[in-house]
C-alpha cells in the first residue's frame, strides 16, 4: 500500500443506474469511476495513500480549510450523481484498501445498501432552518411615568429582556408547529443541534434546524407550508434538494 | 442561474435538471453541509478509525471537529469559565 493509492467512497448506487462517464474529479482531482458488484456499484475515486491513510487522514481532518475542502469535493461528487439516481451516501473519508475491498464490501452489506436505498429512492432531502426574528423596537416601553431616569433606564432593559424571552418562546412553539406540519409530507425527518452563531453567521436564535425525506410529489407542499411561516416572528430557511445524506443509516446502525 | 459545465453537463448526457434556482454546490453553506457530513451517510465500521494494517477499511470519526472549527474560528475568544467559576488568581488587594 506504501506509495499506493486508496479507494475514497462516496456513495453506493443501484448498478442499473450506473451514468455513463465522465463523473468528474473526486477529492483529490482523479476521475471519479464506479464498480458494479452484482445489483450494487460503488462510486469512488483513488486517492494517494500518502494523503488518505489513517495517520495522514487523521491529521489533515483537523485542518478547517481542509476539511471544508473535502467536504465540498465529497458533496459535489454525491449531489450530482443524486441528480440521476437513487444513492446511499457514505460517511465523509470512507477509504477502503483496493478494489477488491470494495467488492466484497458491496457483497457482504448487500442486503443494508438494498434497504437503504429503497427507502430514499424517489424521495428528496430537504432542510429547513428557522430563526427567531426579534428585531423591530417595541412600543410599551416608551416612558414609565414618575420614574426617575435611572429607574426608567432599569424598567426598559426589564422590558426588553421580557419581551425578548416571550419571543424566543413563542418562536419555539412556532417552530414545533412547523416542525410537526412539515413532517406531514415527510416520510422521515431528522432534527440537528442548532448551529452555532459563529458558524451560521446569524445573530437570531436558531430554534429549529431539521431535515425531512419528503417524495418527490410533496415538495411542493413542503415547500409551501416553510414559505407559510416565514413571517413575523420566526424566519425560515429552506435549502434542497439535498442528496439524502441525513438518512442513509441502515436499520442496523 | 449558469450552472458550472464541470458540475451539470447538461441535458445531453443524461445529468438530470438544472439546480433550482439560488441553489447549487457551490453556494451550499458550509456549515449545513457539515450538519450532514459529520453526521449522515452510511457508516461502515461504527465510529472508530481501523488501522489500514489489519482491515480494509478506514473510518475517521468527524463528530467532534464541528466544535474544533467553532474553536478555530473564534480564536481571540477567552476560554470559557461557565463549567468552573473561579475567583480571579491574583486577590485584588489595593497596593
Amino acid at each position: 500500500v506504501t506509495g499506493g493509492t486508496l479507494c475514497y467512497l462516496y456513495a453506493v448506487i443501484d448498478a442499473a443506474d450506473v451514468p455513463a462517464p465522465p463523473l468528474g474529479p473526486g477529492v483529490d482531482g482523479a476521475d471519479v469511476t464506479v464498480l458494479t458488484e452484482g445489483p450494487l456499484a460503488a462510486v469512488l475515486s483513488e486517492v494517494p495513500a500518502d494523503q488518505f491513510g489513517e495517520p495522514a487522514l487523521r491529521s489533515r481532518l483537523e485542518d478547517l480549510d481542509w476539511l471544508a475542502e473535502l467536504a465540498r469535493a465529497h458533496h459535489r461528487v454525491i449531489d450530482r450523481m443524486s441528480r440521476v439516481t437513487a444513492v446511499a451516501p457514505l460517511r465523509m473519508a470512507t477509504v477502503v484498501v483496493d478494489r477488491a475491498a470494495v467488492r466484497d464490501l458491496l457483497a457482504s452489506r448487500r442486503a443494508s445498501f438494498a434497504e437503504v436505498l429503497d427507502r430514499v429512492r424517489g424521495r428528496q432531502e430537504w432542510g429547513v432552518k428557522a430563526y427567531v426574528v426579534t428585531d423591530g423596537p417595541d412600543e410599551t416601553d416608551t416612558d414609565s411615568p414618575g420614574a426617575g431616569p435611572g429607574t426608567a433606564y432599569l424598567l426598559r432593559r426589564r422590558g426588553q429582556r421580557e419581551r425578548a424571552q416571550r419571543a424566543f418562546a413563542a418562536g419555539v412553539e412556532r417552530a414545533r408547529r412547523l416542525h410537526e406540519l412539515l413532517s406531514q409530507h415527510a416520510v422521515d425527518t431528522r432534527t440537528y443541534p442548532p448551529q452555532d452563531p459563529r458558524l451560521s453567521g446569524r445573530t437570531e436564535p436558531m430554534v429549529l434546524n431539521a431535515a425531512y425525506l419528503v417524495p418527490a410529489g410533496q415538495v411542493d407542499a413542503l415547500r409551501a407550508e416553510a414559505a407559510r411561516f416565514d413571517a413575523a416572528g420566526l424566519r425560515v430557511e429552506l435549502t434542497g434538494p439535498w442528496a439524502p445524506y441525513s438518512f442513509a443509516q441502515d436499520s442496523a446502525s | 442561474v449558469t450552472a458550472e459545465p464541470d458540475r451539470y453537463p447538461g441535458g445531453a448526457t443524461g445529468w438530470g435538471e438544472p439546480p433550482d434556482p439560488g441553489w447549487d454546490g457551490q453556494r451550499v453553506a458550509l456549515v449545513d453541509l457539515l450538519d450532514r457530513l459529520l453526521a449522515g451517510g452510511v457508516v461502515l465500521s461504527g465510529e472508530v478509525t481501523i488501522s489500514l494494517a489489519g482491515v480494509d477499511l478506514v473510518h475517521v470519526s468527524l463528530r467532534t471537529l464541528i466544535s474544533s472549527a467553532a474553536t478555530l474560528l473564534d480564536p481571540p475568544r477567552p476560554p470559557a469559565r461557565l463549567d468552573h467559576p473561579q475567583p480571579p488568581a491574583t486577590p485584588l488587594d489595593p497596593p
